[in-house]
C-alpha cells in the first residue's frame, strides 16, 4: 500500500540574508511557519511546488518541508524543521530572538 | 610567521572583488542560483539551516594577533559577535548576510586572510600540528612546507575541479597531533640518513567510509615534495570516480584499485613531471622558511615564580598540569587555552575572547597564536614565569578551564543546530556530557579521554577516531546517537567499533556515564587510560556497561 501523504509547507532560504522563509497561500514569502500554506495532498504539493519555483528568484533551495496542522497554523513536522523555524538550541539566536 | 607577499595580496584582493561582482550579478538576477552556487562555494560561502555560513581558512592553524583582532571585528560588525573554530583549523561565521560577505572578504584580505578553497572539490586548507615550531618532540617545523603547499595548491589550474574535496595534513613530529592518516594525503616528517623528508600516506578519510591512510612512500625527500604531491593529485584526478559523489574521494580509489596500482600511477607521473621542477619551488621554500624563524626566547630568566604559584594555588596547578605541553626549551611551555568551558559550545570564541587572546599572545607569547583541530587556541611559546599572570588574565574571560584532553574537551561539529547536512544535534550532547562530569567531579579522576561527536555520517566531529565516538542520526524523525569505541586520532590511528544499538537524546548522557564508570571499575590503576584499558580488555566489558539490561537478560 502506498504511504499516506504527509502534510508539507513550501519553504526556502532568502537570497539576501539566508533566513528561512515559507510560502503563503497568497504567494508571499514570509518568515513565520504559522503563516505558511499547509498542503495536505500530493497533487496540490506538486502543483504549488512548480508554481513556487517559477515565482521568485529570491527564494533559494525551494523544497517541501514536513509540517503538521496546529491551532495557530502549520507546525514543524520534523526536528530539522523545528530548528529551521525557531533557531539553534545553543544560543538564543535566529527566529526565536527575532520573535521575542 | 608567513606574511602575504605582493602577489598573495593582489590575488586575495582580486578574488574578493570578483566575488563582489558575482554577488551583485546574483542579486540582479543575471546569475541563477545554479550558476552562483559553485562560485560561492569556491569562496567558502555555504547556505545552512538559518543563514549563510562563511568559512575562513586559518592556514596550518597559524594566526597573528592582528588577524585574530580582525576576526573579532568581523564577528561584531557582520555576525553575532562570535566565531566557531573547526576541526580543519578554519573559523566559521554562522550568520552573515550574502550582501555583506564581499565586505567581510575585503576585511579578511586586509590582514592576509581569505576563504578561498575552504569548500568545493579542490585542495582545502592545509592543516598542521598546532604545536609546530614549539614541541619538544619535533624534527622540523612543518609550517614552511604547509605554506609551500598552500601556495602551490591555491588556484592550481589542474586541481580546481577534482572528483571531490581533497585534504592534506602535515606533522613535523613522530607524534601525530594533526590526524594525518585521516586525510587524503598525510605527511609525517621523518629522517633518513640525517636528511628530513616525509612519510606519505594516501587515502585516509572519515565520513561514511572511514579508512586509515596507507603509506604510499616511506620517504619522500623535501626537494621532491611538490612534484610527488602533484603526481598523487594528477593520478587521483584521472582515476577518482565522478559517477558517484559518495565514492569519489581518493580513499575509495585506493581501496578499489589497490595501493600498488595507485603507486604505479603516481610513480609514472612523477617520472614525467619531476624534471619540470627546476628548483624554483625550493627557492620559494627557502624564502618561506626565512619567515618562520624561531622566537627569540629569553634565556636565563628564573622560573621560580612559576614554582611558587604552583605551590600556592592548587587551581592554577591543576590548570598547569592539564593545559600545558612540553616546549623545546624547558623554561617555556606550550599553553592550550580551552574553548570548552563546561556547558559552552565547543570551539566557539566571542569577539572579546578573541581580542584578549590576541593581546595575551603579544604580551606573553611572541605574538604567536594557533588554532588546534581539537577546537582550542594555543599560545606556543610562553615563559613559565609568565604563566600565572597569563592564567589570571584567562580566568577573567572564561578561558581558564583546566580540561585539555579530558572528558569535557570534546570535539563537536555544529550539528543539527546549524548544519544543512546534519541528522541530529551535536552541541547539546557535548554540553550535557561536559556539565554532567563536571558535576560529578570525576573529570581529572578519569584522565585522558577523547570524546568526539558528529551530527551526521560525514563525521566533521571526527567521531570515528574518538576513544568514545558519538554519531547523531535521524531515526524516523527522532534524534538517535550511536556509540563507537576504541578510536584513536594519533600516529596509531584506529577507527572505533560500533558498540551496539543507538540511544535517544535522553538516554545518551546516562549511557556515557555508565560507560565511564564501567571503565573506572575495570582499569588496572589510575595510570591506565580509557583507550589503554579498551585495548587490553577488548570491547566486551565496555559494551556490558553501555547495555546492562542486555547483559542481565
Amino acid at each position: 500500500m502506498a504511504r499516506a501523504f504527509e502534510p508539507v509547507v513550501i519553504s526556502a532560504n532568502d537570497l539576501f540574508d539566508g533566513r528561512v522563509i515559507y510560502l503563503t497561500g497568497k504567494d508571499e514569502w514570509v518568515p513565520h511557519l504559522r503563516q505558511a500554506e499547509l498542503i495536505t495532498d500530493e497533487e496540490t504539493a506538486r502543483h504549488r511546488m512548480a508554481h513556487a519555483l517559477a515565482l521568485s528568484d529570491h527564494a533559494v533551495g525551494v523544497f517541501l518541508a514536513p509540517a503538521k496542522a496546529g491551532p495557530d497554523g502549520p507546525e514543524p513536522g520534523h526536528p530539522r524543521e523545528a530548528f529551521r523555524a525557531h533557531g539553534p538550541s545553543n544560543y538564543f539566536h535566529g527566529k526565536q530572538a527575532e520573535e521575542a | 610567521m608567513y606574511h602575504h607577499s605582493e602577489f598573495d595580496r593582489a590575488f586575495v584582493v582580486d578574488r574578493a572583488a570578483r566575488f563582489r561582482d558575482q554577488v551583485n550579478r546574483r542579486i540582479s538576477g543575471a546569475l541563477t542560483e545554479e550558476e552562483f552556487r559553485p562560485l560561492r562555494l569556491m569562496n567558502g560561502v555555504y547556505l545552512q539551516l538559518h543563514a549563510y555560513m562563511l568559512r575562513v581558512a586559518i592556514p596550518y592553524g597559524t594566526i597573528s594577533p592582528d588577524q585574530m583582532r580582525q576576526l573579532a571585528m568581523i564577528a561584531d560588525r557582520w555576525d553575532k559577535g562570535y566565531g566557531h573554530f573547526t576541526t580543519r583549523q578554519n573559523i566559521q561565521y554562522n550568520w552573515p548576510k550574502l550582501v555583506d560577505i564581499p565586505d567581510m572578504l575585503d576585511a579578511l584580505a586586509a590582514v592576509g586572510m581569505h576563504a578561498i578553497q575552504t569548500s568545493g572539490n579542490t585542495i582545502r586548507n592545509v592543516t598542521a600540528d598546532h604545536f609546530a615550531g614549539a614541541a619538544a618532540d619535533e624534527i622540523l617545523d612543518p609550517r614552511p612546507y604547509a605554506e609551500l603547499i598552500r601556495q602551490w595548491s591555491t588556484d592550481h589550474p589542474e586541481f580546481q575541479f577534482l572528483p571531490r574535496k581533497f585534504k592534506i595534513a602535515i606533522s613535523g613530529s613522530p607524534n601525530d597531533r594533526a590526524v594525518v592518516k585521516s586525510h587524503d594525503i598525510g605527511l609525517r616528517m621523518v629522517e633518513q640518513d640525517g636528511q628530513p623528508g616525509f612519510e606519505v600516506s594516501v587515502g585516509g578519510g572519515l565520513g561514511r567510509t572511514p579508512l586509515v591512510g596507507k603509506v604510499i612512500s616511506e620517504f619522500v625527500p623535501v626537494a621532491d615534495l611538490l612534484p610527488y604531491l602533484e603526481s598523487i593529485l594528477s593520478a587521483y584526478n584521472t582515476v577518482g570516480r565522478r559517477d558517484n559523489k559518495y565514492k569519489a574521494r581518493l580513499k575509495i580509489a585506493v581501496h578499489e584499485l589497490g595501493l600498488d596500482h595507485i603507486r604505479e600511477l603516481v610513480d609514472a607521473r612523477f617520472a614525467e613531471i619531476r624534471p619540470l621542477f627546476d628548483g624554483a619551488d625550493q627557492q620559494i621554500l627557502e624564502q618561506i622558511k626565512a619567515q618562520f624563524t624561531a622566537p627569540d626566547l629569553t634565556l636565563g630568566r628564573s622560573t621560580a615564580e612559576y614554582d611558587a604559584a604552583r605551590a600556592a594555588d592548587p587551581i592554577f596547578r591543576s590548570w598547569a598540569d592539564t593545559n600545558l605541553h612540553a616546549h623545546k626549551n624547558p623554561d617555556y611551555a606550550i599553553v592550550t587555552v580551552s574553548l570548552k568551558k563546561h556547558g559552552a559550545t565547543p570551539g566557539d570564541a566571542s569577539s572579546d575572547q578573541m581580542r584578549l587572546l590576541a593581546d595575551l599572545a603579544e604580551k606573553y607569547g611572541f605574538g604567536d597564536l594557533r588554532i588546534s583541530h581539537e577546537q582550542n587556541v594555543v599560545l606556543p611559546h610562553v615563559h613559565k614565569a609568565d604563566l600565572a599572570a597569563l592564567y589570571a588574565a584567562l580566568k577573567g574571560a572564561d578561558l581558564a578551564t583546566a580540561n585539555l584532553g579530558l572528558i569535557s574537551d570534546i570535539i563537536a561539529c555544529p550539528g543539527l543546530d546549524y548544519c544543512a547536512l546534519a541528522t541530529a544535534r551535536s552541541i547539546p550532547i557535548a554540553q550535557q556530557i561536559a556539565t554532567r562530569f563536571d558535576e560529578l567531579k570525576l573529570e581529572h579522576e578519569i584522565g585522558e579521554m577523547k570524546i568526539k561527536i558528529s551530527g551526521c555520517i560525514n563525521a566533521c566531529g571526527h567521531h570515528h577516531v574518538g576513544h568514545i565516538g558519538i554519531l547523531g542520526l535521524d531515526r524516523a524523525g527522532v534524534e538517535n546517537y550511536q556509540v563507537t569505541l576504541g578510536g584513536d586520532a594519533t600516529e596509531t590511528m584506529a577507527v572505533g567499533e560500533r558498540a551496539g544499538p543507538g540511544f535517544s537524546k535522553d538516554e545518551i548522557i546516562p549511557a556515557i556515564e555508565r560507560l565511564v564508570h564501567g571503565y573506572l571499575d575495570v582499569r588496572e590503576d589510575a595510570s591506565e587510560t580509557f583507550i589503554q584499558a579498551y585495548r587490553r580488555l577488548g570491547p566486551d566489558p565496555f559494551k556490558a556497561a553501555l547495555y546492562p539490561q542486555k547483559e542481565a537478560a
